[in-house]
C-alpha cells in the first residue's frame, strides 16, 4: 500500500512538473489578448498627415534628412536637430536635460514612431510633427536661432531643392538678416517693424523647413524587439526558439506588466502609451525653472500660430480634432507629462521628463512606492512591489530593447 | 449481474452528490460585484427624455478619437430638437477625467446628436456624463463604457 502511494505521489509531481515546470508559459487567454495588443506586427501603417502636403514627398524627406543633420541650422553654425536627436542613439542623447545653446529643463525624446504621435515634446506644446520641428530652431536655449536668418539660409543654401518642392521662394531683399518673434528683443523689433505680408512670406518658408524635417521623420520607426518576437510565438502557438524565450523571470515581469502593476494602464498599444498626459508624482528637479506639464503646453499650442487652426496647415480642419477637443483645464493636467513609449528605453537611461531617474530600476521603485506630487494628483497608487517583482519588471523592460 | 447494477446505482449515486456539492458551491459563492451598467439606453435621472449613445461607426476603439451619436426623445417619444448638451465623464476607478473634451458638434435631426472627440485611451471602466437642456426642461444621464 506504502509502494502505491509512493508511485501516485512520484506521478503526480511529474504531471505537475510536465503542466507548469519546463518554461511553458501559463498565460491566461486575457493575458494572452493584451500580449497580443502590445506586439509591433499591429502597429497599423502609418496615416497620410493631411495637415502637410508634402509629408510623403521623397524630395521633401530628402531635404528634411539634409536640414535634420545640417549645423548650419542654428544661430552659432554648430547645432542641428541630429544634435540632440543622435541617430545611433535612438535619436535622443543620454542626457538629463537636453543641451543646445544653453542648457534646457526637459530630457531629449526618441524619435521612433514619432509621426504617430498626436502629441509633441512631453507636454503636448505642439500638435503636429511639422510645427514641432519648428520650435528648437527658435528656442534661444536650442538651435536658438531666427525665422528670417533660417529663410535667407535656406535661399543661400537651398534654393534650387526647395523651389523644386515648395515653389518660388518670396522675395526676401528686404528681409532683416536677423528678425523673429521670438528672439532678442533687436530681432524681435526687426520682426515687428516687418510688413505683415513679409512676416507671412518668412513665416512659409519657416513652416516648409518644418514640413520637410516631418517629412524625412516619418521614415524614422520602432524595430522588432524580442518581446514582438515572443508575443507572435505565443498568439500562433508556436513554441519561442532562441531569443524569442523568455525566462521565467522574465515572464513573471510581463504577467506584472499587464497585471498587477497596472503599467499596461497607460503604456498600452504596440508603442507602449496611450498618447496622452498624465501626473504621476515625478519630483521636480531643485535648479531648474518651475514645470507645471501639460497645463502650460496646452497654452502654448493655442497661442502656437503653426498650430492646426493656423493659415500654414494644407488640408481642411477635420483634421484638427485633437486640438479642438483637447482638455484645456482642470487639475488633471497639471504637471501632467506624456506617456512615453517603452521601446528601446532600456537603453537609453536616464528617465522621466527632466531625466529624474538613472535607472529602470529606480523608475519602478517610484511606481511601487507612488509618492504624493508636489502640484496637482498623481494618478499612481502604491504597489509595495517586492525586489523580485520590481527586478523581474526591468528583466521584462529589457526585452524591449534586445 | 446483480453487483453491476449496484456499481452503476453507485457511481450515479457519487454523480447527483458532485451535482450537488457543485451546485451548493456555486450558488453560496459571493457574486462577483455587479458590473456598471452598460444599457446603451435608458431614461434620463429624472425621466424628462428616452437617451440612446453608441458610437456613429460601428465598434468602440481604444487610442482613436471617435464620434458618437446620443439621440434624445420624449417620455411620449417625440424627438427632442434643439437641446442645449453638455458633455464630462472619467474612469471613476482611476480618479481621473476624460482625456478629451467632447462635445454635441451637429444636429442630425430625429433627435440625434453627434458626440465628437470622444476618446477611450485605457482599458476599464469609462463614464459619460450628459446634461440635457430643451423645450421639456432639463436633465441628466450617465452611459457606462467598458473596454
Amino acid at each position: 500500500m506504502r509502494h502505491i502511494v509512493g508511485i501516485a505521489g512520484l506521478l503526480a509531481l511529474a504531471a505537475l512538473a510536465l503542466v507548469g515546470g519546463c518554461g511553458e508559459p501559463q498565460f491566461s487567454d486575457a493575458e494572452k489578448k493584451i500580449i497580443a495588443s502590445l506586439a509591433l506586427n499591429t502597429l497599423p501603417s502609418l496615416k497620410p498627415d493631411t495637415t502637410n502636403r508634402y509629408a510623403d514627398v521623397p524630395a521633401a524627406a530628402a531635404l528634411g534628412s539634409t536640414l535634420f543633420f545640417d549645423v548650419g541650422m542654428s544661430r552659432d553654425g554648430t547645432l542641428s536637430c541630429s544634435t540632440c536627436h543622435k541617430i545611433d542613439r535612438q535619436f535622443q542623447d543620454d542626457l538629463p536635460q537636453a543641451v543646445g545653446v544653453g542648457h534646457t529643463n526637459r530630457r531629449t525624446m526618441p524619435l521612433a514612431g514619432v509621426a504617430r504621435n498626436p502629441w509633441f515634446f512631453w507636454d503636448g506644446r505642439r500638435d503636429s510633427l511639422w510645427a514641432q520641428a519648428l520650435t528648437p530652431l527658435e528656442n534661444p536655449l536650442e538651435q536658438a536661432g531666427n525665422r528670417a536668418a533660417f529663410a535667407h539660409y535656406i535661399k543661400k543654401r537651398f534654393g534650387e531643392r526647395y523651389e523644386r518642392i515648395f515653389g518660388p521662394l518670396p522675395d526676401l531683399s528686404t528681409v532683416p538678416a536677423n528678425a523673429g518673434p521670438l528672439g532678442t528683443d533687436v530681432e524681435k523689433a526687426a520682426w515687428n517693424a516687418m510688413p505683415s505680408g513679409q512676416q507671412e512670406d518668412v513665416n512659409r518658408v519657416f513652416a516648409n523647413i518644418g514640413k520637410a524635417i516631418a517629412a524625412f521623420e516619418r521614415s524614422i520607426e520602432p524595430e522588432q524587439t524580442r518581446f514582438d518576437r515572443f508575443a507572435i510565438d505565443l498568439a500562433t502557438g508556436a513554441k519561442p526558439e532562441g531569443d524569442a524565450a523568455f525566462s521565467p523571470e522574465e515572464i513573471v515581469g510581463l504577467k506584472l506588466f499587464i497585471g498587477k502593476a497596472n503599467c499596461v494602464t497607460c503604456h498600452n498599444g504596440s508603442r507602449f502609451t496611450d498618447n496622452s498626459f498624465h501626473n504621476t508624482g515625478v519630483p521636480p528637479i531643485d535648479g531648474l525653472p518651475p514645470d507645471r506639464g501639460r497645463v502650460d503646453g496646452v497654452a502654448q499650442v493655442e497661442a502656437d500660430p503653426f498650430n492646426c487652426f493656423g493659415k500654414f496647415r494644407d488640408g481642411d480642419e477635420s483634421a484638427c480634432r485633437e486640438l479642438r477637443f483637447m482638455v484645456k483645464d482642470g487639475p488633471q493636467i497639471v504637471r501632467a507629462y506624456k506617456t512615453p513609449s517603452l521601446r528601446g528605453a532600456a537603453s537609453r537611461p536616464p528617465y522621466m521628463h527632466a531625466g529624474q531617474f538613472a535607472t529602470l530600476d529606480e523608475v519602478v521603485a517610484h511606481y511601487s512606492k507612488a509618492p504624493i506630487a508636489v502640484e496637482g494628483v498623481s494618478e499612481v497608487h502604491p504597489l509595495d512591489l517586492s525586489d523580485r517583482e520590481r527586478a523581474a519588471l526591468v528583466a521584462f523592460l529589457k526585452t524591449l530593447s534586445d | 449481474m446483480a453487483s453491476i447494477w449496484r456499481y452503476i446505482l453507485a457511481g450515479l449515486g457519487l454523480a447527483a452528490l458532485l451535482v450537488g456539492i457543485v451546485a451548493a458551491v456555486y450558488l453560496t459563492l459571493p457574486q462577483s460585484a455587479p458590473g456598471p451598467d452598460l444599457s446603451r439606453s435608458k431614461k434620463t435621472a429624472n425621466g424628462l427624455f428616452l437617451a440612446s449613445f453608441e458610437p456613429e461607426r460601428g465598434a468602440v476603439r481604444q487610442g482613436e478619437l471617435q464620434s458618437w451619436l446620443l439621440t434624445l426623445k420624449t417620455a411620449a417619444g417625440a424627438p427632442v430638437e434643439g437641446a442645449a448638451i453638455t458633455v464630462s465623464g472619467g474612469m471613476p476607478q482611476h480618479d481621473h477625467g476624460l482625456p478629451t473634451s467632447p462635445q454635441a458638434t451637429d444636429y442630425l435631426g430625429e433627435g440625434r446628436y453627434r458626440i465628437d472627440g470622444v476618446k477611450f485611451t485605457m482599458s476599464g471602466w469609462w463614464q459619460l456624463h450628459f446634461g440635457i437642456s430643451a423645450a421639456a426642461g432639463s436633465d441628466s444621464v450617465v452611459f457606462n463604457v467598458v473596454l
